[in-house]
């Protein structure tokens, strides 16, 4: 036993080892303590987005309760069926507070403005919400909207009503008295005021406006004040069956919770990503430090190898130096992410769902300590194990014979776990796996050609710089090959950096130019709808001239499936519910169809085909001539309906059964504001059906659109306008936000690469000082010696970011279709103004790290740096 | 006692076997001071680069204190040294994030002496002059200063064996000899071994025996002509 001790305390030495780090840490520091500020900005960067996922989390579930007005809910969109109407009167018998909130759209007028608009009406029980403070204006008026004949509105409606507390509105066949303003509700998340200010009633109010009657609109809910979580997950469980026959959705306020912060959640994931392309960068800076640092060391290795020190001591002593700046970079990166933390809620503003409330997390600052750390070692450790290599003799003599670089198990099992750390950490920090495997993918691929283009330049500057070229180019380009330049490191920090900051860059401007696309100005923000065919022209009249160009005319003919493939819709709702029979919610429901000749920008056909205009009947009657008439369908509601190609589906369109075959199945990007169908006629079949007309508009002017919403209910009163153009304003509110969050934290990738460059430079800045000082003596004037170094930076920028940013933009092109699901269009200019940025970084950085060598007389240069 | 038998050293060069060192047998008494002289290139440093175990030889053996020093693994061949050898090399190596002192206690602190090793170290730089400089880092020390830090450091592990490579090499003459002075007394209080490379004739002479290489053999072998 001894003996074995013995062993290990003489190959091992680490008391040895732990006081000799400890005796050159301050030393360390010095010389390369500049490329933990890399792995600070990285774990900086981490840390904040962990906190910030940890405050989201928590402050979302404190204010669950709150944030749903109540601890459960039931929802459906019609009143409540009979059984759960049984189900809610047991629960309150029980003593469950209960409160019904009905929310629809109506025309809303103001007699003393004239204004009409549409809105959404919510109709209140006593008692709601169940959590949380309403602050109103005048103070404490929340309850009066209980009153007949008073409502509560949103101060927007007074703004655009241009109307006071006091005045009416008419609703329907109700005449209500404005009792005040409802300025915050809490269970209001900023975007659901967006699709209209709401007027607050009362049930009673509701009922006797006459609002409902033939509403498809409307949203009825039931809200339960049940503090007990296993009474309210009871429910669930005792009537699980009910509800999913009824189609009644049942959820709790933790769920509803967690479904709200999903979207910031998956943003933070995606903020994760940049943080960790920003620490991953501090890796390659570390390695290219630990790289330099022990080839610095490579004469006192050897004499520590002469005095008897074994390889495992000298490598030991080294990784504990590593070790720890790492830690002292991460715990640097620490204290940043904490104060940074608090930044990432005030630029997410008002797209968070709750008010996030910042706390210190002790899990994510030492999740962030340990990952630095983690990184720093594993960067550290292949330029680590080179101490190895070091022979002893290299104490008494330079010109030993080099041994070959070794290839052993060692060095195999930390490229493997440096390459298994990597992967682990994207998948950790994805949105999900398959993100974060993709993303190191790109990374490796990255990194492995940029080394591949760097050591191309190696030949091509030998090879092909012309020899016609001035001195001072050729002597700066092949500078970039000086042993110790670590012009690869530099090319992987650079080039990664500009790879990261392109992609975000490109897949950014790709998701925006998406979104704008799909919902800024270049698209409609008015929907009329309720429009009779023979009301288009007219209605088109009285938009301003400009627009009707842009105009969207979409029939709709309301219908009901009879049967499915021969069977009747009532024999399948009798059938017992099993996972192959259809969904009895498509079954049941009101279909609002269309017919047209070609496919909308949101569609794609996913199998079967199209018509196209050589298929289409000449007779426009109701049925085609072979009886059946073709139809496309959504893939969802085909598959909520069981049927697929071939199938056929027979519908009640106003008392005329219309048989038809499925010819095509489509995926339809419900996400843009275009008007989407489940089911699709060919043209030639519902033209003669009754049906109403929707029409989009793009009127950009509020005052137009206040004017053709005001002519609208004068002269066409059935025909109902939706002014979307605040959904926009919001949309655009959460792209700003979410690249300014990006953006963000993009700066630390972009800081983290210029550390990396700044301590590269510093590294071999000896060696340049000394054959500026030569190059001097031999005669070169100032502005030779900063051509060489302009010729050096310069190469070493336009390469390096130049294939960061072609990679990037070959990476975009992969992953904005295959993630995004969206058309990629390479964002050239951005990117052109980013390599020349980075380029002329590197080049000033270059300069600046080199005004010694311009302006100190050679000979003292000469004399302080050793050969 | 140091006993090389056939030993060869060859270096790759252009492809080819470059020979440095041709069937060298040598035997050295425990307690001699030998030097070993020649021309640049004769094979001085590679000899004594393989006497202390730093590198392979192409062919033969060499036995320090009895111990085959090439059947011991790389690690096996350092704590040997760290228990037996001593070094001082020309350019001193001194390790120049380590003070005077830390330096000293390098050594000592590889064989695993922690008790009492700071006074001992003291003590062995107070003995070499510089005990009002223990604190100094080497970039403090002249070259004079920092080669006696050298040999203190090479006596701290009080070796059986210590090899100098051209200790006087970077010094002046009169600093040179101060060096080497101090060399002989501590080679004769501590009963060490001496094995010195040099091409300096006036400094190999003052050594008990002379070993001459030339071409990579041993052309010469005769006492030195110093008389004590």
């Amino acid at each position: 036993m001894r003996e074995i001790g013995d062993s290990i305390q003489d190959r091992f030495r680490i008391r040895f080892a732990i006081r000799l780090a400890l005796r050159e840490s301050s030393y360390g520091f010095r010389r390369i303590g500049v490329f933990m500020g890399s792995i600070a900005l990285g774990v900086a960067a981490l840390v904040s987005v962990h906190s910030f996922r940890a405050d989201i989390a928590r402050s979302v579930q404190d204010e669950a309760d709150v944030l749903m007005g109540g601890n459960a809910r039931f929802s459906h969109d019609r009143p409540m069926p009979p059984p759960i109407a049984a189900v809610i009167d047991s629960l309150r018998e029980t003593g469950a507070g209960l409160a019904r909130v009905t929310t629809t759209m109506s025309m809303v007028s103001a007699p003393r403005s004239m204004e009409v608009r549409l809105l959404q009406v919510r109709a209140l029980d006593k008692g709601y919400p169940f959590y949380g403070d309403v602050t109103t204006s005048p103070v404490n008026r929340w309850g009066a909207h209980l009153d007949p004949d008073r409502a509560l509105v949103d101060p927007a409606i007074l703004t655009q009503f241009g109307i006071q507390v006091g005045d009416t509105l008419v609703l329907g066949l109700s005449r209500l008295e404005i009792a005040g303003t409802v300025n915050g509700l809490p269970t209001d998340l900023a975007y659901q005021t967006a699709i209209g200010p709401r007027v607050h009633i009362s049930q009673a109010t509701l009922e006797r406006s006459g609002l409902l009657a033939n509403d498809g609109l409307a949203r009825f809910e039931i809200l339960l004040q049940l503090p007990d979580i296993e009474d309210r997950r009871g429910i669930r469980e005792r009537y699980q069956d009910v509800l999913q026959v009824e189609s009644v959705n049942y959820s709790l306020a933790e769920e509803q919770a967690e479904r709200l912060s999903n979207g910031v959640r998956y943003l933070a994931r995606f903020l994760g990503l940049v943080g960790l392309g920003a620490l991953l960068l501090g890796g390659v800076g570390v390695a290219s430090a630990i790289n330099v640092y022990i080839r610095e060391k490579r004469q006192a290795i050897a004499v520590l190898r002469c005095l008897g020190a074994g390889q495992a001591t000298a490598f030991v002593a080294y990784l504990i130096q590593a070790a720890m700046l790492g830690l002292l970079g991460a715990m640097a990166g620490v204290a940043i992410g904490v104060l940074v933390q608090q930044q990432l809620p005030t630029l997410l503003g008002n797209i968070m769902p709750v008010v996030v409330t910042t706390r210190f997390s002790p899990t994510s600052a030492l999740a962030g300590l340990g990952i630095g750390l983690w990184v720093s070692l594993i960067f550290a450790l292949i330029p680590l194990l080179n101490i190895r290599e070091i022979p002893p003799l290299a104490a008494l003599r330079h010109d030993f014979e080099e041994r070959n670089q070794r290839w052993d198990r060692a060095k195999l099992l930390a490229y493997g776990l440096l390459g298994l750390s990597i992967v682990g950490l994207c998948v950790i920090e994805a949105p999900n796996a398959e993100i974060g495997l993709g993303f190191a993918l790109a990374l490796a691929l990255a990194g492995g050609l940029i080394v591949l283009v760097g050591s191309g330049l190696r030949l091509v500057a030998r090879r092909y710089v012309p020899a016609s070229s001035s001195y001072p180019v050729r002597q700066g380009v092949s500078n970039l090959f000086r042993p110790q330049n670590q012009t690869v490191s530099v090319m992987l920090a650079l080039g990664l950096g500009a790879f990261l900051i392109g992609l975000i860059t490109d897949v950014g401007g790709n998701i925006q130019g998406d979104l704008t696309r799909s919902f800024s100005t270049g698209r409609a923000n008015m929907l009329l709808f309720d429009v009779q065919p023979d009301q288009v022209d007219g209605v088109s009249g009285l938009l301003p001239e400009a627009t009707r160009q842009y105009l969207e005319a979409t029939p709709l003919v309301s219908s009901r499936i009879v049967s499915i493939n021969g069977r009747s819709v009532e024999d399948l709702l009798d059938e017992p519910t099993s996972d192959e029979s259809p969904r009895r919610f498509a079954l049941g429901r009101e279909y609002r169809n269309t017919y047209r000749e070609r496919l909308g920008v949101a569609e794609e056909v996913l199998a079967g085909e199209w018509w196209d205009d050589a298929q289409v009947p000449g007779d426009s009657g109701l049925q085609r001539t072979d009886g059946l008439a073709h139809v496309s369908l959504e893939e969802g509601i085909a598959d909520a309906l069981r049927v697929t190609l071939g199938d056929t589906i027979t519908w009640d369109v106003s008392g005329i059964r219309i048989p038809s075959i499925v010819l095509s199945l489509r995926r339809v990007d419900w996400n843009q504001l275009e008007p989407n169908f489940y089911a699709i006629f060919e043209p030639g079949v519902l033209e003669q059906a009754p049906q109403t007309v929707v029409i989009l508009a793009q009127v950009h002017n509020d005052a137009q659109r206040a004017r053709v919403q005001r002519e609208l209910i004068e002269r066409y009163p059935n025909v109902s306008a939706l002014d979307f153009s605040r959904v926009q304003e919001v949309i655009e509110n959460v792209l700003v936000r979410v690249r300014q969050a990006v953006g963000f934290l993009g700066i630390f990738t972009v800081l983290a690469g210029a550390i990396v460059l700044i301590g590269s430079l510093a590294t071999s800045r000896v060696q340049r000082m000394r054959e500026g000082a030569l190059l001097k003596t031999l005669g070169a004037k100032r502005a030779q010696v900063l051509t060489v170094l302009f010729a050096e930076y310069f190469a070493l920028g336009l390469v390096a970011t130049g294939s960061g940013l072609i990679l990037a933009l070959g990476t975009g092109t992969i992953l904005v279709p295959w993630i995004f699901e969206i058309t990629y269009s390479p964002q050239i200019g951005a990117l052109s103004l980013i390599w020349l940025g980075v380029v002329g970084i590197t080049v000033g950085v270059g300069f600046l790290g080199s005004i010694d060598l311009i302006q100190r007389p050679p000979l003292p240069v000469l004399r302080q740096t050793p050969e | 006692m140091i006993v090389a038998e056939g030993l060869q050293k060859s270096y790759t060069s252009g492809g080819r076997p470059l020979p440095v060192l041709q069937c060298i047998d040598v035997e050295v008494a425990q307690e001699a001071f030998v030097s070993i002289v020649g021309p640049s290139g004769s094979g001085k440093t590679t000899l004594l680069g393989l006497l202390a175990g730093l590198d392979q030889p192409t062919a033969g053996r060499v036995y320090l204190d009895g111990v085959d020093i090439f059947g011991l693994s790389e690690d096996g061949r350092a704590e040997f040294r760290s228990q037996n050898v001593g070094f001082v090399f020309q350019t001193f190596h001194l390790l120049p994030t380590l003070t005077a002192i830390e330096n000293v206690l390098v050594p000592l602190e590889l064989k695993g002496d922690y008790k009492g090793a700071y006074d001992q170290a003291e003590a062995l730089l107070i003995r070499v002059g510089l005990g009002h400089r223990t604190g100094h880092y080497p970039a403090q020390l002249s070259g004079g200063e920092q080669q006696r830090v050298a040999l203190a450091r090479a006596f701290a592990n009080k070796p059986k064996i210590l090899f100098a490579d051209e200790p006087t090499g970077n010094l002046d003459q009169a600093t040179g000899e101060g060096i080497i002075e101090m060399l002989e007394e501590l080679n004769q209080v501590s009963r060490t071994t001496l094995i010195l490379v040099t091409h300096d004739m006036a400094l190999a002479e003052r050594a008990h025996r002379v070993i001459g290489l030339v071409g990579g053999r041993i052309a010469s072998d005769r006492p030195g002509s110093v008389i004590r």
